[in-house]
This record gives C-alpha cells, structure tokens and sequence, in this order.
C-alpha cells in the first residue's frame, strides 16, 4: 500500500548550515503522526519544506505517491494537503463562518466570481465544518475577538474545508492551556477516525504527543533519530539523551 | 578628462544638501516609520530661518552660526510637530501619520507666506568663499568646495553618534526592532521625540546651508520632495549611508545628465528609482520588511455586511435627493456636485485598493490622470467620438494598472508604495515632455461632450450614473467572492496562499479594476473641463486623494467616498479665504487627532460606544 | 487638558484667518477675476493692485455704463481644473458679465478652452502662451500681453544686431520654455541665416541644476546665450554662471529677465550688459506711463511690476469694451472686443480682430546696476504690433471660427 505523504533523503542547507539532513519518513492512511524534537531541530523547515513554502535543497516529497517537490503551497494545497500554523494565521477582518466560506470558495475554484455575495456561498457546508470543530455557535463572532483555543478550532475547520486526505498542523496546540490541548487533540484523533485523514503534527507538550499519536518521530539537530509507538520513544536512551532534563517530563509522563 | 573631474565635483556638492534632508527623512522613518512629508516644509523653513538669521548675524561667524541655529530651530519646530501632531496618532494605523504630515505642509506653506512674504529671497554669500577656484583649470566655485568637506564631516559625525553612542544604539535597535526598545524600558517616546527632532535638524540644516547656492522660496518644499524620496528608497529606507550612496549617484548622474541629455532630467532620477528596486527592491542599503500587513496595521476590521434593507432604503433616498438636484439646486451647484461625484469615484478607486486589498498607492493620479489622458488624445488625435473615448480611457487606465501593477507587486509596504509613486512620476515625465502628442504642460484642450451630452444638467446625471455606479460596482465587488480573497490576501497572504488562493493574481486583479474605476472618474472629469494637464498626474492628485481615503477612514468600505465629498465640498469652502491652506490643514490635523479611524471610523466606534450601532455593521 | 488648550488656539487662528472679504451688494457690473494668488502671490499681488487702482479711477469717472465697476477675485490654486469650476461659478451664480485673469499659460488655455465652448468672454490677461490666440485661439478669448512669440521675437531682433554667431539655448523644460526658443531661433535664423545654435539646455522649470547646467553652456564655447529661465532658477543660473566665469564675454539675451519680478530678487547680483525685454518703470516719468506710475506709487506705497501694468490696463481694456459694447450682453462683449483700441500706458494698443491678440508691446534694454539693484538702460520700447507673424501666417495658424 502507498504511504500517503513519503520523504526520501529530505535535506535542506542555509548558507552552510545544515538545517534538516536526510530525513525519509513514511506517513499511513488514518495515521496520527507526531514529528518531535528539542528548539531548532528543524521541525518547521521540514514541515515547510512539505508545504512548499521553502524550496528543499535536496531529497523528494511524495504525496500517495506522486513527486510534488517544487510545488507552490496552492498546487500542494489543491492536491488535497490542508495544514494549520504554529502562529494562527486567519482573516482577522472577517467572521468565524465566513474565514470558512473563504476557504470554500476556493476549493470551489469561486474566488474570481464577481457577482454573487460571499456571504451567501457554502454557508451550509461551512456551518457543518464548524459543527465538526465544535464551533457552530460563535458562526457570526467576529474572527478577531476570539479566544486563542477557538481561533486554532476555527483554523483546523479552514483547513478541512476542502476534505483534505492529509492535514498538517505545526505545534497545533502552542499557547494554549493544557484542558483546551487535551480537547484540541482529541478532537483531531476523532476526525482522523471519522474522515479517515491522515495527520502529521509537531508538538512541544510531551502530554499531548504520548496521548494522542500513533506513531512517533524524534528530529535532533536536522537529522530523525528515533522512530517508534509511545512506549519506545520513551525508552529510547538517544531521546533521553537529546532532551536534557527531558526525564522531568517523562518521569511526569510515567507517573499517569 | 577635465570636464568630467569639474562634473563630478559639482555633482558631489550637489548632493550635499539633498544627502543631509535625506539621512534626516530617512532616519525618522527608520525608527518611527513615518513617511515624513512635511520632510520638504522643514527644509524650507530651514532656508528661510538661515536667511533671517544671515540679516542679522554679521562676518563669517555670523554666517556658519546662522546655519548652525537655524538647524537647532528647525529641530525644534519638529519637536513641536512631533509632539503636538504625531505623538497622539503612533497608534493608528501604519501610514494614516502621513496625512497629518500633510497637513503640517499645508499650514507651514501659508505661515512661511505670512512671515516672509511672497518674493523669492536671493540666499545670502558665504563670506570668504566668493569666486572660484581653479581645479585642473576648470572653475569650482569656493562654496562648493566648502560643501564637499562640510558633507562628509557631518556624515562622519552622524555615523560616530549612531555606531559609537548609547543613543545610538537606541536609534539603531529601534530601526530594527521597535517592541524591544520598548521591552528594554527605554521610554520610546522620547527616542521617537529625539529623532524626529534629529531629523528635522538635519533638514533645517541642509536647507539653510544650500543658500549660498539658490536661496529660499515657497515652493522649495514640494520641489525637493520628489528626488529626496527618490534618494530615501534608493539609498534603502532607515539607511544611513544608503542615503548618502544614492544622493551622491543621484546628483552626478544629473549632472552628467544635463551634459549629454538635457532633456531627460526629468525622468532621470525615477528611472534610476525603478532599475534599483527591480534588482535591489529594498534599496541598495535597505533591509527587508517586515512582511507586514500594511495599511491594516493595529486593531483589525470590522466584519462587512451586505446592505441591510434599511440602509439599502437610506442610500436609494440620497441618491434620489440628489438625483432631483436640478429641480431645486443652480446651474453651479450641479457643476460642484459633478466635481464632488468624480473626485468621490476616484477616491472610493483608490480606496478599494487601499483598504480592501491593503496595496498603498502613493501614485494612483497616474489612473485618473491617465483615463483623462487616454481619452483626451482619442479625441484630439483619432477624433473618436466621445462616446468612444469615454469608454476606452477607463479600459487604457485599467491596461495601465495592470502592466505597472504587474511591476509594483513584486515588493510590498513602503517600497511598494515608494514604486508606484515612481511610475506616477514617470508618466506625468512622459506627459509632460512629449508636447507633440500630448501638448506638454499646456496640455490637450476642446475635449468636450457629445452634442447631447452638453447641457450641464444632462451632463450631471450622466456622472451621477457613472460614480454612483462605479461606487455601487466597488462596493458590491468588496462583497463577492472576490472582493473577499482580496481581503483574504490583505488579512494573511499564509492562510490566503495555503488555501490555493493566488493572491498576487488577486491583488494584480484588484490593482487593475482600481485603476480602471480611477481612469473613469478621469474620464468624466476631462469632458466636464473640456481639457486635461499634467497636473492631474501629479503627486499632488495622488495625495489628495490618499488624504480623503485616510481621512475618510481606511477600515471602512464607504469611508473614501465620505472623505471625498466632506473634504471636496469644505475645499469648495475654504478656498474663498485667503489663508485656506492654514485652515484646511490644521482642520486635517485636526481631524487626524481626534479621530484617528478616519470620520467613518470614528464616528462609527462613538454611536457603538452610546451603545446604538450594535448590530449595525456597515454603513 | 492639552487638546483643549490646542482646540482653542486652532479655533483663534482659524478665526484670524478666515476674516472673508465682503462684498457690498449692489447694482454692480461685475468681471470675474481667476488667478492664482496663492500659489504666484508674488506675481499676482502687483497684478490685483494694479486692478484696484484702476477700478478706483473708473468707478470715480463714474462707472461703466453708468454703473460701478466690480471685480470678484478668486483664486484657483493654480489648478485648470479648479478654475473652470469657478468660470462656471462666476458666470451662472455670481453673475459676471465676464472673465479675466490667470498668470499660469495652461489654466488659461483650459478658461479659453471653457470660454469658447460656453460663449463667454475672456480676457486672458497674463498668460504668455503663443496657442492661446493662434493654435487653440477662439471667438471669445482675447489676450492683452506681449506673447512669448512676440517678445522672443523682440529679442531675436536685437540678437541680429549683435556680432555673435553662435548661439546657446537655455529654457525651462516645459510649454513656456519650448515656445520661447522656438520663437527665437526662428526670428533669428529668418534675420541673420548664418548663426548657428550650438547648445539647448532644458533644466526642469524650478529645478534646475545650475552648476551642472553652467558648465554645459561653458563647454559649447557659444558667442551668445539665449536664456528664457526665470524665478529662483534665474537666480541660482546667475549666481553659478557669474561665479564660472560663463558670462564674460559673452552677449546673454534674457527673455522677461528685466521685468521687476524677476531681476529685483538678484539685488545687487543683477547680471549687468544683458539685453532683456522688461520694464523700466524707474525712468518713466512723463506721458502714460509716468502718470500710471506716479498713481500707483500714490495708492500703494509701492513701485509698479510688470504685472501691476497688466492688471491695470486689464481693467482699461474691459471698461472700454463694455462702454463700446454698451450692453454686458456676451456676444455684444465679444464683438466690442474686436478691434477695439484702447489708451494704455503703454500707448495705444489694438485688440486684432485676426488673432485676438492685442498689440501691447513690451520695453527691450540692457541691463545693469544701479544702487546696488538691477535696472534696464537704454532701454526702448518696442510696439507689440511690429513683431507679429503676418495676416497670412497667423490666418493658417488659427483654427477657424
């Protein structure tokens, strides 16, 4: 069976410094994976790199197989790849429902429609998406005066809006207190159980990675060095190594 | 060999006082990020001031002391400027401190009038530095010669205070960071006050040591604007010796210019503007921006709505109110309401731009202007029916948008704006100078509607129709589907460009349709004068336009059209006094304190904060 | 506390400032006036003084047409646009029987252009451009001054007088300029075929780089320089050239350079042995001319410029007019206007039925210092009517009614 997303020897320099080194991963259909790692290992460029945002200095990107290494973010966008940023990146000047709508109509291929209101488009669809997220009942709230865990809901209903086979979600739960983390993730493992989307995340909170991954990735200095369930990350002396003082938070993680 | 060493001298002298406004201007922004263009006013003071000293102050000392001084004045005026106009609006949004300093022209230019009087006053000699010398021959007049050590002594002086001083460092962390000069608890704005206060020195200085060379006049302020901005953008905004680099290349390349091509110097200088933004798009010193969302800085906007059936009911009533304008208002009040409506068109033009798409245009006369152009040489050179010319400019105007759009969009914020303003410029060079075809300065004349269209009455509902129509369009676009990823790209080119919407495409769509909206309101306007000039291409048009946009309010869909006609009919006004420019522009100022969202804006957070407009979304 | 304060200051100020200037209403025949007087104060303050003087002369011989005569002022800040909405202002509300003014050659081409498609009278008084009376000339536009043409034409004359055989050009880069040398080098090589022009120089109007522009003429080598600059760019052309030595020996022809406006700002920087067209206003003492400048120093406390002559015979030429017309009726205007002649200070002039154009002439002399200022001396004037194009040429240079 082919992998959803595949990398093959992804590497990527800036002006002599190798940021991420040979990295091959393979992501399955329905699966959560998590992509960890300590403060400038390389987790946003790789996740750029996915995304199209940064040209990779070498290495290919497969999504179910075929090369989309070079594709701009709306060509990898198009071919079914929805992502989520580490900084909430939303239309501030519209409302819940429509920074949805936004998303519609251009799925819809509508964005050089002229003549109909935008209010009016997909607004059933949107409302659906929204529902999914939990966020039906702030539809009409202007976007801007959002709390920051319902932003990241309303962000994750973008990013489903065009029925994404894969979602990428950069430090999804960034900034956020630890009961709206808890109810963020599993309300992304629920959607990857209904819908059948496959998921790669990268993650600080050691919490949220052991609870709601299936598979995870260690990424040290550009390069993975670990690669295995929950259990085996745990116990794997490199990990213990890379996180220095990491054993607080695995420690706290044995003690559940 | 001879000739080319005298060229270069004269150049670099040349270029000593433009090097000396421009760190000035350059500075300010650097650490305020305000396009400062009341810039040239404080030059002017600075000569005017350094003449009046000159009368008084006797010898040699006199005369290096008068320049001194009027430097320390003028820094001075600025910090009264700094403090009582732009202090109050840091927070609004970014840009919207550039109509204050709009207004601060405006009443520098009448005060100036007021104190010294209309004449041109000849600079006063430097004493000692009379004649020339010769150098390999060739006469380089002694002044000159002071200038080229004055120059870069002061550039040393400065360089030593921003690399080697603790003020310095200030100045330069706040070039690069503003949020941490604040986190490092130093009060910013007294380092805001200080610069300013730099800068204007600087200028005042400049200003005061070019008398010897010219002398002081009232129209020094707007004459330096264009090649300052020019040497600001080229040298890189915020850059020191970015600024000198490109007043130096600036002033010998004119130099050389006059020589071999006398008549391009015109166009010269926004040549060189656009070749080294193409290669270097943030000058040769600059760094880049920020990728800031520009124009839509501080606290977002509010959500639109279609009209609500009650408002569609108000707009329908004021359209037909002044649909009947004939039955009760004169001949003239249709002529000023045929001004007003096409000046509303081309600042709701600029405004779909400005505040939907977040593209700030310091050059959109060049659409209007354009319009007016297009159709004017239909008439004059193919003899076009006017029906076919007035359908065509707005087309030619649109075409125009585009091709300049398609250039422009490659940068974005200031130097974005800084392009346009240089396209602008260049087209009204090519007006200007192409006098077979486009008639010069004395323009193209007798553009006059169709038979049928003479009447004024009839000529007012015809414009009605069309600004009242292209308004609607505008604002129904702003609705669509469109008009909503234009917002899309405006509020997150990320999340915009992540969701498959190609947002330069939509911004070079929207650039496009701006202008075209624009080139229509030119086209009304050259057949309701029956003739068009340069000026409609100017700098000048371009900010008036800006100005109501602002004043209007930015983050609101009607608010240019508001501004429009608040400030066109007040203009209609003032004009009829004899000090009208101190008036309008402390009534801009005015306006700009006390309401910093623009009138539309502000009004709008006051009937929320009485607690009325709760649900009322958009006009 | 401190925007009160601020408030109330504005408020002061913006008070003091907007004192308006009211106007008596009365039985009145009243001229719309449009200029910029903000924007060329210098140029239209002597100009609107020179109206008041003589509207106070004609209104105490009794008025026009048994009426006093009125001027509304107002001012376009230098914008065609602007001014053909206060055209349409003066005319339909205001109630002028007429139009006049401006200083700017495109705001009066755009009133010209207004004037002829409306059917109203206009008397371009100040503006300059040769187009204005032939290539875009109209039924209803008539002109008072010497035209660039016409005074180019005169100093083209003296030119021919000279020895010198080549020739440099320098002339701000816009209409103005353009006509100006065109003007010239066409009277000139029509007179004196031999000379040759070596060098054109074009600094932008109000822009010009005058070290660089002095060492471009210097390097031509020319016999003689023609010079149409004028304003701050006089001054800083003047200043370089003397200092660079440009002007010695070297015959320098300045178009207006000796009008008041232009060379008093020089003080005692006043290039001297240049021949200029202008206005010695210093040396007239009896006839016309005297009388006027004896008034107007009497009224305003001031010396007389070039356009304080022009506003004055501006009020002569419309009081004539509507006295010959006997009617403030447009068309009777208009055809009253037609060769009509009028007793100016600077003599008899003519308003040609063939152009429009009136036959004021203009005073050519050579400069020089004189109390530490600049004046003209030996000085001639020169009747407007001796340097225009004949019937024929101007005939195919006029569109037709």
């Amino acid at each position: 069976m082919t992998a959803i997303l595949e990398t093959r020897g992804l590497t990527k320099v800036f002006g002599g410094v190798v940021a991420v080194k040979d990295v091959s991963f393979q992501l399955h259909k329905g699966e959560l994976l998590a992509l960890i790692g300590p403060n400038g290992a390389g987790k946003s460029t790789c996740f750029n790199m996915l995304m199209g945002q940064l040209p990779v200095t070498s290495g290919d990107v497969y999504l179910e197989g075929e090369r989309i290494t070079g594709l701009t973010p709306r060509q990898i966008w198009r071919k079914g790849v929805g992502r989520t940023f580490q900084i909430t990146a939303t239309y501030a000047s519209m409302t819940v429902i429509e920074n949805v709508q936004m998303a519609l109509m251009s799925h819809h291929g509508e964005i050089l429609r002229f003549l109909p209101f935008a209010t009016r488009m997909h607004r059933d669809e949107a409302l659906a998406l929204l529902d999914m997220v939990g966020m039906a009942n702030q539809a009409e709230r202007h976007s801007a005066v959002l709390a920051y865990g319902d932003l990241k809901r309303m962000e994750l209903a973008i990013a489903l809006a065009h029925t994404p086979k894969l979602l990428l979600m950069d430090e999804p739960t960034a900034g956020m207190a630890p009961k709206e983390r808890v109810a963020l993730m599993q309300l992304t493992a629920d959607i990857v159980r209904d819908r059948g989307v496959s998921v790669l995340f990268t993650e600080h909170d050691m919490d949220v990675v052991f609870a709601h991954s299936h598979r995870i990735m260690v990424l040290n200095r550009g390069e993975l060095i670990a690669e295995g369930n929950a259990e085996q990350i745990r116990n794997n002396p490199m990990v213990q190594d890379v996180y220095l003082g990491g054993g607080t938070v695995f420690a706290s993680e044995g003690a559940q | 060999m001879e000739f080319f060493v005298a060229q270069i001298l004269t150049g670099l002298a040349n270029a000593s006082s433009l090097f000396l406004v421009a760190c000035g201007l350059s500075l300010i922004f650097g650490v305020t990020r305000i396009v400062n263009f009341a810039h040239g006013s404080l030059y002017m003071l600075g000569a005017y001031i350094g003449y009046s000293l000159m009368q008084v102050l006797p010898g040699m000392i006199g005369f290096w002391g008068a320049i001194l001084l009027a430097g320390v004045i003028v820094g001075v005026i600025g910090v009264a400027i700094e403090m009582l106009v732009l202090r109050p609006v840091y927070r609004a949004p970014e840009l919207f401190q550039l109509v204050a300093t709009f207004g601060v022209i405006l009443v520098i230019q009448d005060l100036a009038l007021i104190i010294w009087g209309p004449e041109d006053l000849l600079g006063p000699r430097a004493p000692g530095l009379r004649g020339v010398v010769r150098i390999m021959g060739e006469p380089i007049p002694k002044y000159d010669i002071a200038l080229l050590v004055i120059t870069p002594l002061v550039a040393v002086a400065l360089w030593y205070l921003i690399t080697r001083t603790r003020v310095g460092v200030l100045v330069r962390a706040a070039t690069q960071d503003r949020e941490m000069v604040g986190a490092l608890g130093v009060n910013q704005a007294w380092l805001f006050t200080g610069v300013f206060a730099l800068g204007s020195a600087l200028a005042g200085l400049g200003g005061a040591l070019q008398l010897p060379k010219g002398g002081a006049d009232l129209m020094m302020d707007f004459n330096i604007l264009p090649p300052l901005f020019v040497v600001v953008v080229v040298g890189g905004m915020g850059s020191l010796p970015g600024a000198y680099l490109a007043a130096i290349i600036i002033s010998v390349l004119n130099v050389f210019g006059v020589a071999y091509m006398p008549q391009s110097t015109l166009v010269l200088m926004f040549v060189v503007m656009i070749v080294v933004l193409m290669i270097r798009p943030y000058g040769l010193f600059g760094r880049e921006e920020v990728a800031g969302e520009h124009g839509q800085a501080g606290e977002p906007e509010r959500p639109i709505k279609p009209a609500s059936d009650k408002i569609r009911l108000l707009v329908t009533a004021g359209i037909v109110i002044l649909a009947l304008l004939p039955l009760y208002g004169s001949s003239f009040a249709q002529v000023l309401t045929t001004d007003i409506l096409i000046f509303c068109l081309f600042a709701a033009s600029l405004h779909f731009l400005l505040g939907l798409g977040g593209m700030v245009s310091f050059g959109h006369a060049a659409y209007y202007g354009g319009g007016a152009y297009v159709a004017a040489l239909l008439v004059t050179h193919a003899g076009s029916p006017m029906e076919l010319a007035f359908i065509l400019a707005p087309l030619g105007a649109g075409l125009a948008a585009l091709v300049i759009g398609w250039v422009c969009l490659r940068l974005t914020g200031v130097y974005f704006a800084m392009l346009t303003l240089a396209f602008a410029q260049l087209l009204w060079s090519l007006v200007f100078q192409w006098g077979t075809v486009t008639g010069g300065d004395d323009g193209l004349i007798n553009i006059w509607p169709a038979e049928w269209l003479k009447d004024t009455t009839i000529y007012f509902y015809f414009a009605l129709f069309f600004a009242v129509g292209g308004i609607l369009v505008m604002r129904h676009v702003a609705h669509s589907p469109f008009g909503y990823a234009l917002r899309a790209a405006r509020d997150s080119e990320r999340q915009a460009e992540a969701t498959g919407i190609n947002t330069k495409q939509v911004q070079l769509l929207a650039f496009g349709f701006a202008g075209m909206m624009g080139g229509l309101a030119g086209a009304l306007f050259v057949f309701s004068k029956g003739s068009v000039f340069p000026n409609e291409l100017e700098i000048a048009r371009s900010f008036d336009a800006l100005i109501v946009v602002f004043l209007g309010g930015v983050k609101t869909l009607s608010g240019g059209v508001v501004g429009a006609g608040v400030f066109k009919a007040i203009e209609d006004v003032l004009t009829r006094f004899e000090y009208w420019r101190l008036i309008m522009g402390l009534l801009i100022i005015f306006v700009v304190i006390l309401a910093p969202d623009g009138i539309v804006g502000s009004l709008r957070k006051a009937a929320r904060r009485v607690g009325g407009l709760k649900a009322g979304g958009e006009e | 506390m401190k925007r009160s304060t601020f408030l109330k200051a504005m408020i002061a100020t913006a008070t003091l400032a907007a004192m308006p200037v009211c106007a008596v209403a009365q039985d009145t025949i009243k001229i719309g006036e449009i200029n910029h007087y903000k924007r060329m104060a210098a140029f239209a303050g002597p100009y609107k003084q020179g109206i008041e003087l003589a509207i106070d002369e004609v209104n105490a011989a009794g008025g026009v047409l048994g009426k006093p005569l009125e001027f509304i002022f107002r001012d376009d800040q230098g914008e065609p646009g602007e001014a053909i909405k206060i055209a349409e202002e003066l005319m339909t509300r205001e109630g002028a029987v007429m139009l006049t003014g401006t200083i700017l050659s495109n705001v009066g081409l755009a009133i010209s252009s207004f004037a002829g498609e409306k059917g109203y009278v206009y008397l371009a008084s100040e503006p300059l451009a040769d187009s204005l009376v032939w290539g875009a000339g109209n039924k209803y536009t008539f002109r008072l001054r010497a035209s660039t043409y016409m005074q180019a034409a005169m100093l083209a004359e003296a030119a021919a007088n000279t020895d010198a055989k080549t020739f440099a050009t320098i002339a701000p880069n816009y209409a103005y300029g353009k006509d100006a040398v065109a003007a010239f080098k066409e009277n000139l090589l029509r007179l004196k075929p031999d000379v040759e022009f070596v060098a054109e120089q074009w600094p932008g109007v109000f822009k010009i780089d005058a070290g660089a522009e002095v060492q471009a003429l210097e390097r031509a080598k020319p016999d003689a320089i023609y010079n149409v600059t004028f304003g701050p760019d006089l001054a800083k052309l003047v200043r370089q050239g003397t200092d660079r030595g440009l002007f010695e020996g070297r015959q320098v022809f300045g178009l207006l350079s000796g009008e008041p406006e232009y060379i008093d700002p020089l003080g005692d920087e006043a290039p001297e042995g240049w021949i200029v067209t202008g206005y010695p206003w210093y040396d007239l003492q009896d006839g016309p001319g005297g009388d006027f400048v004896a008034a107007y120093q009497a009224r305003w406390d001031d010396y007389p410029r070039v356009g304080s002559l022009v506003g004055y015979m501006t009020v002569q030429s419309i009081a004539a007019a509507l006295t010959k017309a006997g009617s403030t009726e447009s068309d009777a205007i208009q055809a009253a206007f037609e060769d009509l002649q009028v007793a100016t200070p600077l003599g008899g002039i003519t308003f040609r039925s063939i152009d429009n154009q009136s036959t004021a002439g203009a005073y050519v002399g050579t400069t020089a210092l004189r109390d530490g200022k600049g004046v003209m001396v030996d000085w001639a004037y020169k009747d407007g009517a001796d340097y225009l194009p004949s019937d024929e040429e101007v005939s195919k240079l006029r569109p037709a009614d």
